[in-house]
């Protein structure tokens, strides 16, 4: 990863709601390339980190840069961003009135303003990549989460961005789902892209993260390589999380 | 257990509500349904005999002892002695008057093109009505109709002879005020609807709210005396702005606050994650808006739209209060006559059916639309 540019970087980032401080001094500095899987207990802030990283929420305080380009009121800049960042949520966020083809490219022609027969061949493609091809003219009610949450992938992927979000992408499917999903990002992650995700699923942090992100109430409390974090905790906070979330596995 | 409890749940919830087993035919429908005890049989008799008592007094007042036709002096007046006498229907009223109800005080020898103009409503609202009108050209045909619409009726091009609009009448008035006002008010309403929710232009959002407050805080009479009455006293002297277009001007303001509301409502109820997710792929507002949110938020709203709609579609006929001679007015002006003043009954009773002809035509097809539109795309 010698020379590599910086995709994404938060530089004491702080927000609030009302009186809650939910980001405390936030800094954090994404390589091109790098992936990143960010965990922590509920309500530790990590979904409104990712979350301000395309700017679905604001900071009050602090600097954002994405691609080079700070995160400010300018939309005009934040267009910019959003082409080039894709998200993937944790409810999925279809759009259950268009088609699943539809669905992946509606953004492509409306915003990257690719020919239509172009676009849908391009959404061919990333369907055939998370393996469901065949669903493109169903609507997303007629799919269950697990293809919800691939065609949610393929969706993003159309875009072509630079950047992936996931925001705990598993967390709202059966058991038995959750494996289809993960591996689709294996696959993705293989494709050498820059990528983000929340996610309490440490099989999968070790198997594709360069490096884990700690966070508890708000704050960074630990950063390395997932062998690090998860063999050789260094506060009681993270070894207090991990035997919660191990228990559970 | 759990899994057993799981499967008897869900396999057996759908076939409770419907005790009875499909396909047995009607005898037995009503035997289990409505003799199944010697309650329900007793009940079911008393209402049997209410219904049948009802259907065969009207049919008898209605059909059988109906007057159809009464004879006419020398002069030209009804002599609808034969109908006092009577003790049926006497439709020879609407046989007298259904041109002047119908079409009002419109030139009588002009009267066919308010009967195509009313034609051409219905064609319109067909038309909307099959989804496969539904594309780009529709507005075309929209703007198409309405133009027609107007040159029908106003004449003054293409040889028609020009026919002012304080001798319009009747149906055709009452069609206008309700499709031009909704045609209009529908998108006022959206947009209305959008403003009250922007964060982002607080000027807009309040100027909204106080529309939406203003309109809503007065009766619709209160707005159409404000149209015709007041206004004209703000104007300088000499500039006199129609009087129809005064009461539709007043019918869409009035009609696009509550619509505003209704499509408020669709707004609101629209996941959060449909927001975050067009914004995440960076569409602009307007796309977002026009893709994602409005198709939604207005399918969800269908049965609240609709029932504004037949409301409003009613209360066009308050516009007698200023003089305008909507359907239900010529009804009142058709009783004037002397020879027919008794006769309210038959009149209003016409005038009944075509109002519900057109109410329930909307509310059928309102709710075809919604299990349509569900049916594509059930969660």
């Amino acid at each position: 990863m010698s020379e590599a540019k910086d995709a994404i970087v938060l530089d004491k980032v702080n927000k609030w709601y009302g009186a809650m401080h939910v980001l405390r001094d936030v800094s954090l500095t994404i390589q091109e390339k790098e992936r990143v899987v960010v965990c922590g207990p509920s309500g530790s802030g990590k979904s409104t980190m990712i979350r301000c990283i395309n700017r679905l929420e604001t900071h009050q305080a602090g600097h954002i840069f994405v691609d080079g380009i700070e995160l400010t009121d300018d939309t005009r800049a934040l267009d910019a961003i959003r082409r080039d960042v894709g998200m993937v949520f944790q409810s999925f966020n279809l759009f259950p009135h268009l088609t699943i083809l539809e669905n992946c490219t509606l953004a492509p022609i409306w915003v990257r303003k690719i020919p239509k027969a172009q676009a849908e061949e391009l959404a061919m493609s990333f369907l055939e990549r998370v393996k469901i091809p065949e669903q493109a003219k169903k609507y997303p009610g007629q799919l269950s989460g697990g293809q919800q949450q691939r065609v949610a992938i393929a969706r993003a992927l159309c875009m072509q961005p630079k950047i992936m979000l996931f925001d705990e992408p598993t967390s709202a499917l059966d058991p038995e789902m959750i494996k289809e999903v993960l591996d689709t990002m294996i696959e993705l992650a293989g494709s050498g892209m820059t990528m983000v995700c929340v996610t309490h699923e440490m099989g999968f942090a070790r198997q594709v993260a360069h490096r884990v992100v700690f966070m508890d109430r708000g704050e960074i409390v630990e950063s390395g390589p997932p062998a690090q974090i998860f063999e050789d905790p260094q506060t009681d906070r993270l070894k207090l999380f991990l035997s919660q979330i191990l228990r559970g596995h | 257990m759990g899994s057993l409890r799981d499967t008897m749940s869900t396999t057996t919830a759908p076939t409770l509500s419907r005790p009875s087993p499909p396909g047995l035919g009607p005898i037995a429908w009503a035997r289990t349904n409505l003799f199944g005890s010697w309650v329900s049989t007793a009940v079911s008799l008393a209402l049997l005999y209410i219904v049948a008592r009802a259907v065969l007094g009207f049919a008898e007042w209605a059909l059988v002892g109906a007057v159809w036709t009464v004879p006419y002096s020398a002069t030209g007046i009804a002599q609808t002695a034969v109908c006092q006498t009577a003790h049926g229907a006497c439709w020879a009223v609407i046989h007298d008057k259904y041109r002047l109800i119908l079409f009002g005080r419109y030139p009588f020898a002009e009267q066919w093109r308010p009967a195509i103009v009313v034609l051409i409503f219905i064609a319109l609202y067909t038309v909307s009505a099959i989804r496969w009108f539904w594309r780009k050209e529709l507005a075309l045909i929209w703007v198409a109709a309405l133009t027609a619409v107007g040159v029908l009726m106003w004449g003054g091009v293409f040889g028609l002879k020009p026919v002012p609009n304080d001798e319009w009448g009747g149906l055709p008035i009452t069609l206008i005020l309700a499709t031009f006002g909704i045609a209009f008010a529908f998108p006022l309403a959206v947009l209305v609807a959008l403003g009250r929710r922007s964060t982002e232009l607080p000027a807009v959002k309040t100027l909204c709210v106080v529309y939406v407050e203003l309109i809503r805080g007065v009766p619709l009479i209160s707005v159409l005396f404000m149209a015709s009455v007041m206004f004209p006293l703000f104007m300088p002297a000499g500039v006199n702005i129609d009087k129809l277009l005064r009461a539709q001007i007043a019918i869409i303001l009035f009609a696009a606050a509550y619509l505003a509301e209704v499509v408020r409502g669709g707004l609101q109820a629209l996941p959060k994650g449909q927001t975050e997710a067009a914004d995440a792929m960076g569409l602009s507002y307007w796309q977002k808006t026009s893709f994602i949110i409005l198709p939604q938020a207005l399918r969800l709203v269908i049965p609240p739209l609709v029932n504004t709609f037949i409301g409003f579609f009613k209360d066009t006929s308050l516009v007698l209060i200023i003089g305008l001679f909507d359907l239900l007015t010529m009804g009142k002006v058709a009783l004037s006559d002397p020879p027919w003043q008794s006769f309210s009954t038959e009149v209003y009773v016409v005038l009944g059916l075509i109002y519900i002809a057109f109410c329930y035509a909307m509310s059928r097809y309102s709710r075809g639309l919604e299990q349509e539109l569900n049916a594509s795309q059930r969660r």
